[in-house]
């Protein structure tokens, strides 16, 4: 029990500690590479309540696939430091953090102060087979299947659009100094 | 470990993230603290999984994965296509979506 504390506080700072860092670090690169610790640390929660076929998967698709993506995508557009606090554009921009405090201060006020019994428990006894594939398989295929394939149908039209925004379109110009992935495998000079 | 202290540790990724979408004008960054807020709510749905001693939650945060996923790809779909067009990579450029 000791050890389950000593995990949770470790990995629980180090998710606050990468969200932070994505928040606040200029460099975008390195916003993304701060993601990738907190989304590291949650699936060490996520082990800890019990849901390893989630955990494996929030490392596989997030901090494998997703991650990548956007390490492409900032590489790609050429990740521009911003400012961090940039000229106030208004009211709403620079309240923006106290808004998110009193919405922090208030969660925790609820989740902390609420006389819920239950939120004040060590959880249901459960099985050793709880959150393993087997039994997320078998709620998928039987009693959720319809969110299923809603997903999976999803998942299709969201790459086709993503081809369709991401493609070169006739008429427009490309940026003067882009290079051609094409051409340069190739072996032409880049222009 | 008492549930409780999971749901409090989402509140805050959420309200950090929260910080971010408002604070942030780089829509790269935005995506990312989106990120982390759809990430608060799956520790929280896992976390109430645990709670009940039921899986449903669990996938739940399985499909909201899923979700993250496309919401990732069209939006950097979109940030692709705003730099073949040139424009500045700012939200407050792009006040309007139209064509």
């Amino acid at each position: 029990m000791l050890f389950e504390q000593f995990l949770f506080f470790v990995f629980a700072a180090g998710a606050l500690g990468g969200a932070l860092g994505v928040v606040l670090i200029r460099n975008p690169f390195y916003s993304v590479l701060a993601l990738v610790v907190h989304l590291f640390s949650l699936a060490i929660l996520f082990l800890l309540l019990t849901a390893a076929f989630l955990a494996a998967a929030q490392i596989v698709v997030y901090t494998g696939a997703v991650m990548v993506l956007y390490l492409f995508v900032v590489a790609y557009v050429g990740g521009t430091d911003d400012e961090l606090r940039p000229k106030p554009h208004g009211l709403a921009n620079a309240l923006g953090p106290f808004f998110a405090a009193a919405v922090a201060l208030q969660l925790t006020i609820a989740v902390i102060g609420s006389s819920l019994a239950a939120l004040d428990s060590q959880g249901a006894e459960v099985g050793d087979g709880f959150g393993s594939p087997g039994q997320i398989g078998e709620a998928l295929l039987t009693k959720f299947l319809l969110p299923f394939e809603a997903a999976s149908f999803l998942l299709l039209v969201a790459a086709v659009g993503a081809v369709v925004l991401a493609r070169k379109r006739r008429g427009l110009h490309e940026p003067a100094d882009a290079v051609s992935v094409s051409e340069v495998l190739r072996g032409g000079q880049p222009r | 470990m008492d549930i409780s202290w999971y749901i409090v540790l989402s509140a805050f990724i959420f309200c950090i993230g929260a910080a971010g979408v408002m604070t942030r004008r780089s829509p790269l960054v935005i995506l990312l603290c989106l990120e982390l807020m759809l990430n608060a709510g799956n520790l929280a749905l896992i976390a109430f999984a645990r709670m009940a001693g039921n899986v449903e939650g669990q996938i739940f945060a399985l499909i909201v994965m899923v979700v993250a996923a496309c919401e990732v790809v069209i939006g950097l779909g979109i940030i692709v296509a705003m730099y073949r067009r040139k424009l500045r990579i700012d939200v407050d450029d792009l006040a309007e979506l139209r064509g």
